[in-house]
């Protein structure tokens, strides 16, 4: 239904645009050089009140309907409905949201919710055709308005410019309200968390068992939210990766910017950069399936105790995924070093490798490190890796070859199948989303504001 | 050496000669030493990027091919209309599972004894009935005729002919007993049992059942997802870039407009999804699961992506084209929309196909929003729940039949084809429509 309202409005945009076209060459009795502005602009300006009023009203009605439709039901119950507690009442209201679409129902329907339905669907029929009379009206009258007030010193480019940029400005802002949107949806669930849970307990406690149970008497019925395991298994595998894509990248890096001859690097850099456009996923299947297995052959084969899901295994992978991430960042930092200092240094008579150990490295460290901030955050963060190939038990452990988990992973395993959305257990999500999130944040900020420094530096 | 004598400085230089000399054996050992590294590290990332491939294409290329038996079908009259009116109704409603059971039977007429006759009957997919049932609906004049008929075979069966169960496994430790292993021969033997090319692994939904599963309604969903997420990020992001690059005074709102573009771009997808949870789904009542919530998440995760490609493609378009503009009289938007955009709009859009390949291959933000759930239907719009195909590789992934391993590394090999596809159509489009100024 939407969608046709959609297309009709789109329609009458259009048929304004050559209306007001028309009109602009009308008025100007056929000699364009009349017009303040070319009819084009004038045709623009039609349709741009015939269409954007009236779709705004339609956002606004379409995101206010439901609930105004739900509170005029609710208002219409019979009083023993209409007085239950607001949990029973909201159980209540879905069902009646069920009848009308249609779906199954919990309970055996009461005459009383059957006519609820049933005035719920007139409601919503009424509803919409009103939308529609509203919608269509308001774009004719939008049309009639701009075609009415077009003549030859109407400022037609400058209103429709004026919307334009208007447009422009909007858009650059939705960066911002991101940001704000994260903070804001993290914060507010966070502050909640913390009032069931210390914020103190949460960073340094030390047992992490998130499952609440039902009933009081049961064991483990108290749930415990100390972060701590779930931030030193984070670490264990972010360091792992970190030990297998810092040498490796860095390495490549060196190579193909010092040693490659160009035909070997047009082939090998964008084979590298593969590896940064592989999805997560399979590389979390791969991870799980094949390197996990792998080395707990490799592990039991040499006397030791390997976990299924090993922090080493999650590791490795998700130092691999990394790899190119650190190899580009230090490619572009390598390069920015002026060749004057590696002539410099040719000139005395050291060999390549010693140009580049005491020469290039000190030079360019500042910009390494933040590369490797760069990558470790992305480590942080990563879940499709961990989620897969880690396990879900809090170990706080240094060991890789046990099984840790990480706040990625628990975020998703307190957030995946139903859940109620005030308990404890889902708050404690957004509380590890809002540590994560700041932690990355920090590590960005640093990292970026370390290579545009080291950058001006030798520009 | 405050008064160098005249005769120190030869014998001096010989000293270092001697010394440099002395060492120069060491130091090329380490500068070959060093270059060995260097090679070593490019190697063992590129053969990881083999190793994975091969892998996954090694485990996932057999599930393009199924097994479907042949069985001789009689569609009994007494079963599929017993009143003989030819009701589509009473059709639809028959007892089709004992067609394929009597085909069986009559393949093999020797078996008898439940426990046999269920060992028996599990040799075909429990999909054949259905199977039958479309096509007798389809021409109810096959009503009383009998027909060879090619029927999927069940999950266990196909596994064990692409050679994946050990036949010789004790009985106890196989999914697969002795007596369908014989009945298996045989039908290979006679040629009733043959490996077609698996239409279903792309024309159907999610199941339960391995042979039944096909990535369809994962397609759709990710093609929904990605469609909103480009009309959202793709006029957004062309918009901002445009306005940051073209209009925005120098100060501190834009400064920290840009400060929040970077850092969105280095936020953890995660986030997003926690972002999704939160605002769209319990504070706007959008549906969960849908495609419309997924594209909304995603186009904020693309937007910085887009945003960054946009920008750079149009400081790359020189300033002279913008002077030229202005000079013919041009207003400030007619120049960027008359000549700059255009001249931007390839780079631009190879930066958006970027960045949608990353869409696609994103699940993690998706499974905050409900998108993990088990969906069998193929969804048909935007509010439709739905999977997509990177989340359907993480399902699939989690389930232990040796099938679904199958068929997850060939999900991954139709992402990794769409991912390769996108990028290369971005390489294309730059190859061929970039300008150098």
């Amino acid at each position: 239904m939407l969608s046709y309202l959609l297309l009709t409005l789109a329609l009458l945009s259009s048929a304004a645009y050559y209306l007001g076209r028309n009109r602009a060459f009308a008025v100007a009795n056929g000699h364009i050089r009349n017009l303040h502005s070319l009819p084009g602009f004038y045709g623009s300006y039609t349709a741009l009140w015939c269409g954007l009023p009236a779709l705004l009203v339609l956002a606004l009605w379409v995101a206010l309907q439901p609930s105004l439709i739900t509170d005029l039901v609710v208002a219409g119950l019979p009083p023993e409905l209409h007085d239950l507690p607001a949990d029973r009442l909201n159980l209540v209201v879905n069902d009646i949201k069920n009848l009308v679409n249609g779906n199954i129902v919990s309970s055996a329907p009461n005459p009383a919710i059957l006519e609820a339905a049933n005035h719920y669907r007139n409601l919503r029929v009424i509803g919409n055709s009103a939308l529609w009379v509203v919608i269509v009206s308001l774009a004719l009258a939008g049309l009639a308005y701009s075609w009415n007030a077009i003549s030859p010193t109407l400022r037609a480019r400058n209103r429709v410019e004026q919307i334009v940029t208007l447009f422009l400005i909007l858009s650059s802002t939705l960066a911002i309200f991101t940001t704000v949107g994260i903070v804001l949806s993290v914060l507010f669930e966070s502050i909640l968390f913390f009032q069931h849970v210390p914020i103190t307990e949460f960073l340094f406690g030390l047992q992490w068992s998130p499952q609440t149970a039902l009933r009081a008497d049961q064991v483990g019925s108290s749930g415990a939210f100390g972060a701590i395991p779930l931030f030193s298994g984070t670490l264990l595998i972010s360091g792992i990766a970190m030990l297998v894509a810092v040498p490796i990248g860095l390495m490549s890096a060196l190579y193909l910017s010092e040693y490659a001859t160009p035909r070997f690097r047009a082939i090998a850099k964008p084979a590298l950069e593969i590896l940064a456009g592989i999805p997560t996923v399979v590389y979390g299947f791969f991870a799980a399936l094949t390197v996990a297995p792998l080395i707990r052959q490799i592990g039991t084969a040499m006397g030791l105790q390997v976990a299924s899901e090993s922090a080493l295994a999650a590791g490795l992978v998700m130092g691999v995924m990394i790899i190119p991430f650190v190899s580009s960042l230090s490619d572009d930092v390598i390069n920015a070093v002026p060749q004057s200092m590696r002539d410099g240094s040719y000139a005395l008579g050291a060999t390549k490798s010693e140009t580049i150990k005491r020469v290039l490295l000190p030079a360019a460290l500042p910009g390494i490190v933040g590369s490797i901030l760069l990558a470790v955050s992305r480590a942080i963060g990563e879940t499709m890796i961990v989620v897969m190939a880690a396990g879900l038990s809090a170990n706080l452990t240094g060991n890789p070859l046990a099984a840790v988990t990480t706040v990625t992973v628990q975020i998703v395993t307190l957030l995946t199948g139903d859940q109620e959305f005030d308990s404890p257990k889902t708050l404690a999500a957004f509380a590890l989303g809002l540590v994560l999130f700041t932690i990355t944040l920090i590590l960005n900020i640093i990292a970026l504001r370390v290579v545009r420094k080291y950058r001006e530096q030798y520009e | 050496m405050s008064k160098p004598n005249a005769t120190a400085v030869p014998t001096a230089s010989r000293d270092i000669k001697t010394i440099v000399n002395a060492t120069l054996k060491r130091r090329h050992a380490a500068e070959r030493r060093f270059r060995w590294y260097g090679l070593l590290a490019i190697s063992l990332g590129l053969i990881f990027v083999l190793l994975m491939f091969g892998n996954i294409i090694g485990k996932g290329y057999p599930a393009f091919w199924q097994s479907y038996i042949q069985l001789p079908i009689k569609f009994d009259a007494a079963i599929l209309d017993p009143e003989g009116n030819r009701d589509p109704h009473a059709i639809e409603n028959a007892d089709y599972a004992a067609l394929v059971r009597t085909g069986l039977r009559a393949l093999f007429p020797n078996v008898e004894g439940r426990v046999e006759l269920r060992a028996l009957y599990a040799l075909s997919s429990s999909d054949a009935p259905l199977e039958l049932r479309q096509q007798v609906m389809a021409h109810p004049t096959l009503i009383g005729t009998e027909q060879e008929i090619w029927l999927l075979a069940s999950a266990t069966v196909d596994t064990f002919v692409k050679g994946n169960i050990d036949r010789q496994a004790e009985e106890d430790h196989r999914p697969i007993k002795d007596n369908q292993i014989g009945w298996i021969d045989q039908l290979q033997a006679t040629g009733k049992l043959k490996q077609r090319f698996n239409t279903i692994l792309f024309t159907s939904g999610d199941s339960r059942e391995p042979e039944q599963a096909g990535i369809r309604g994962a397609l759709m969903g990710s093609f929904y997802t990605l469609l909103v997420t480009f009309l959202l990020s793709f006029p957004v992001g062309v918009a901002t870039a445009v306005y940051l690059e073209e209009f925005a005074p120098k100060n501190r709102w834009t400064d920290l407009i840009e400060v929040n573009i970077n850092n969105l771009a280095a936020v953890p997808s995660i986030v997003f999804g926690l972002l999704g949870l939160a605002v769209f789904i319990n504070f706007f009542g959008l549906p969960r699961s849908a495609p419309l919530v997924g594209g909304l998440v995603l186009s904020l995760m693309t937007l910085p992506v887009i945003i960054i490609a946009g920008r750079a493609a149009l400081t790359s378009v020189p300033p002279s084209i913008r002077e030229a503009a202005l000079g013919m009289g041009a207003s400030k938007l007619q120049m960027v929309g008359h000549h700059v955009l255009p001249l931007a709009m390839p780079g631009m859009l190879t930066g958006s196909i970027i960045g949608m390949a990353r869409a696609l291959g994103e699940s993690a933000p998706l499974l905050m929003i409900g998108m993990v759930a088990f969906i069998v239907d193929v969804p048909k719009s935007f509010l439709d729940p739905s999977t997509v195909l990177p989340v359907q590789i993480y399902l699939w992934s989690d389930l232990p039949e040796r099938a679904f391993v199958e068929r997850t590394s060939a999900a991954i090999m139709v992402l990794l084809a769409f991912m390769i596809l996108m990028n290369g159509l971005a390489i294309i489009l730059r190859k061929r429509f970039e300008r150098r100024w």
